[in-house]
């Protein structure tokens, strides 16, 4: 897998490295804002979103942030790489494993 | 499952586990929105132009679940929303634009890659404005018992002007040069992936050829 198509794991890895890049934009996507934003922005949280807000707290990462390294640019931007690092495997390992399956 | 099965090579699934893990890499290259938003481009177009739209549904949506359960970006609610927009409205949409402005034309063509471009343009925009339609109507839909929105806080003209807004004008210019980059890498590193299109297309003709007679 990693032999056959080297070149193209050769290119992923410069973006992964690259990809500190996209922590220069510190606006949040649009209907992606955190709780804290809401409350800055509407001036209150909506109770829908309130009720499942920590439906999910087991997140690795979360924010791509890895934790112990948020302090600055230089080490949000390792956190993001390391992040990149561990989703390119799982995303990749998945990926083969579920269409290994579908072609079984 | 089937079409997934048919459509897709053995050989081909490493390059589906390495598509999903670029389409995960692009959407984390945040584009900065003036105004103090951001949006991404995906890449979901140039999976389904080099591996088909089915493959490169599941590709997508992989990189989608996992973006959402291990660096809580999307959410988890929003997984089915996400990957209907992002992982099959666009590359679905995406391939038919690209197959029907490359006509006859070669996988490597300019005319080709334009098209891959115009694919990646437009596809992203399609999911765009699904999502920008689905958070619109939650505020219209679900409001709590004093007035307040329950989900989002924004109507749906709101919703669909800043999301296209950003994409049309910044985040779509962005894939399409993404769509047409990687089609250029491609064609440059190994060319075979995609003769592969046109050994489907030919096939797909001559299938046409019989059912005419």
């Amino acid at each position: 897998m990693i032999k056959r198509y080297k070149k193209l794991w050769v290119a992923l890895v410069v973006l992964m490295l690259l990809s500190p890049l996209g922590l220069l934009a510190t606006g949040t996507a649009f209907g992606e804002w955190a709780m804290d934003e809401l409350l800055q922005e509407v001036g209150f949280i909506p109770a829908g979103l309130a009720k499942f807000a920590d439906l999910w707290p087991y997140s690795l990462f979360p924010d791509y942030t890895v934790p112990g390294l948020s302090a600055g640019f230089l080490q949000s931007a390792i956190g993001y790489i390391i992040s990149a690092m561990v989703g390119v495997i799982l995303v990749a390992g998945v990926t083969m494993l579920f269409a290994k399956v579908v072609k079984e | 499952m089937h079409k997934v099965k048919k459509t897709l090579k053995k050989r081909e699934v490493p390059l589906l586990a390495i598509g999903a893990a670029f389409s995960f890499t692009i959407m984390m290259f945040n584009l900065p929105i003036p105004g103090g938003s951001s949006a991404h481009a995906v890449g979901a177009v140039l999976l389904a132009v080099l591996l088909g739209p089915w493959a490169a549904s599941i590709g997508v949506s992989v990189a989608l679940i996992i973006q959402a359960l291990v660096f809580g970006d999307g959410g988890i609610l929003a997984i089915g929303a996400n990957c209907f927009n992002i992982g099959v409205v666009m590359p679905f949409a995406g391939y038919y634009v690209y197959r029907w402005i490359k006509g006859g034309a070669g996988g490597f063509s300019p005319r080709a890659v334009v098209a891959a471009a115009i694919g990646g343009y437009v596809g992203l925009n399609l999911a765009a404005l699904c999502t920008a339609v689905e958070f619109g109507l939650q505020y219209h839909l679900f409001q709590a018992a004093d007035g307040t929105p329950l989900y989002f806080m924004y109507p749906l003209k709101v919703a669909v002007a800043a999301m296209m807004t950003e994409h049309l004008l910044l985040a779509g210019p962005v894939e399409a040069l993404v769509t047409a980059l990687g089609m250029g890498f491609i064609a440059r590193t190994y060319p075979e992936l995609l003769a592969r299109d046109e050994t489907l297309s030919a096939g797909r003709e001559s299938k046409g050829v019989v059912l005419n007679d």
